[in-house]
Parts: structure tokens; sequence; C-alpha cells
């Protein structure tokens, strides 16, 4: 499990290949359509797939002759580390919001005082 | 006193994310941290970043646009606030290194009494696949965090 999710994240640690699973999300693509808004060869573009496919973040599919590549949207079963890992980085936001709302309890305590004395 | 965690909810029937969080605040104290531009870029983050808001136009329809950076990296978000009133925040959200995705977040301040406040944070994209991509890469918070720390993350979890 965990060496999935460790070549699932290798797998998207390059933000071409993230950015065309983002694109895949909206549906199926053969490599060409994928390869349209980057300046990189094709050979480079088939590498990114090849690796996507290792990760098995994506298949491509053997009964069309253009074979579209196909996100697997259950790689994302690994949700419930996702969805943690999501709400730490939230935590840690808020905690850093806990910190600027105790300065503006201070600074409203110190008006206060200043107002009454 | 003990802090309330934030607590997280995947939806299964709408593609979207819900995160409840208690705050030691007045529900309009918390609204200012969030309409506050000095105050916003102070706790938005990602962790480590440095945060300047290139436009802030708090009212129905108007626009934020804020940077996030780090070294030589920057990261920029956009959208609009559509309705903000006493104790809510409806706005757009997106990346802008995918301007085709654009989430709606809707903020709610809960005032529990004592003042104390628990923030609701709802952000609803277009499909499922796109909120599970979107959770899996942390975009909203954590584009930037290397994802060998990520390992040790999940490693020790």
């Amino acid at each position: 499990m965990t060496d999935q999710l460790s070549q699932v994240m290798a797998a998207l640690s390059d933000p071409i290949r993230r950015d065309m699973v983002a694109r895949l999300t909206s549906g199926d693509a053969t490599v060409g359509q994928l390869a349209e808004p980057y300046e990189v060869s094709m050979q480079a573009v088939s590498k990114h797939i090849k690796v996507l496919e290792a990760a098995g973040v994506v298949t491509r599919s053997r009964s069309a002759q253009t074979r579209p590549v196909h996100l697997e949207a259950q790689v994302f079963d690994l949700m419930g580390k996702w969805v943690e890992r999501y709400r730490r980085q939230a935590e840690e936001r808020y905690r850093r919001l806990d910190a600027v709302l105790m300065d503006m309890n201070d600074t409203d305590t110190t008006q206060r005082e200043g107002t009454a004395s | 006193m003990t802090t309330a965690q934030a607590s997280i909810e995947a939806d299964n029937d709408v593609p979207l994310i819900r995160i409840t969080r208690e705050f030691q605040a007045t529900p309009s104290q918390l609204m200012k941290a969030h309409t506050d531009s000095d105050l916003f870029a102070r706790w938005v983050g990602p962790d480590g970043m440095d945060v300047e808001v290139l436009e802030w136009d708090v009212r129905n329809g108007g626009c934020w646009r804020y940077a996030a950076r780090r070294d030589d990296q920057e990261y920029r978000f956009r959208g609009c606030f559509h309705t903000v009133t006493e104790a809510t925040i409806v706005q757009t959200f997106t990346f802008e290194g995918m301007p085709d995705d654009v989430s709606l977040q809707t903020l709610w301040f809960e005032d529990l009494g004592d003042g104390r406040t628990r923030l609701h944070a709802q952000s609803l994209v277009d499909t499922f696949a796109a909120r599970d991509a979107w959770l899996a890469s942390g975009m909203e918070t954590g584009v930037t965090e290397g994802y060998a720390k990520l390992d040790a993350i999940v490693g020790a979890s």
C-alpha cells in the first residue's frame, strides 16, 4: 500500500504529469491530445504517460486504435491518506490563524483598556 | 484549553470538501481575519511561503488575487468575492496554474457564544475525479510541499 502510494506520489511529483492527470479528470484523451499544450517532444510525453501507467494512475485502452489514456480514479482509493494529509495542511493553516486571532484579541483588549483609562 | 482540531469530510454524493474548525474568537474577528488583506496574508499560507496580496476588493462582485512565494517559486491564486455578509463569504477560487479549474467556496462563521466560533469552509468542484485530484495534490495549501516530506508524513500515519 505504502509502496503504491510512493509510486503515485513520485508520478505526481512532476508538474506536467500533474497537469495531465488534472486534464484527464474531464475525460479520456489520446497521447496526441495530451501532448498539445506542452513544448516538449512526443517522446517525452510518451515517457510521462509510461510513468503514470507504471504507477497505476492511468491505463491505455487496447480496443481503440488511438489507445486513449484513461485516469484510474480508484488510485484515489488511497483517499483516506490523502484526506488526512489535506486535513493536516488545513490544521497548520488554522494554527497560523489562531495566532493572528490571538494578536487581535490582545489589540482589542489594549484598546478597551486604553479607552477606559 | 484544548485546541479543537480541524475536521474534514469529503462528501459521497456531491464533489465537495467540508472543513470545520473551532476558534477562540468572535465571528466578527474571524470575518476580519478573512477580509483584512494584511491579516489574511499572515495566515493563509502555504506553510513557509510569503504571501503578497495583489488585488483585494471586499464587496459583492469584487476580486481578489494573491501570490505565494518561496525562493524563486511563485504560485498565484485568484477569485471573486461573490457575496460577503456579516458571517458568510461566498467566493470563487482558482489556482492560476490550472485556470480552467474553479471551485466555489462557502465560508460560514457559526457563533458558539463565550467568544468561540466554529468555521465551516466548503469547497465545491466540477467532478469527483477533480475533487479527488484536488485532495491528492494538496492544491489549495500545499502545492509546493516536497514530496519527500510528504512520504514521511504518510509513512508516520
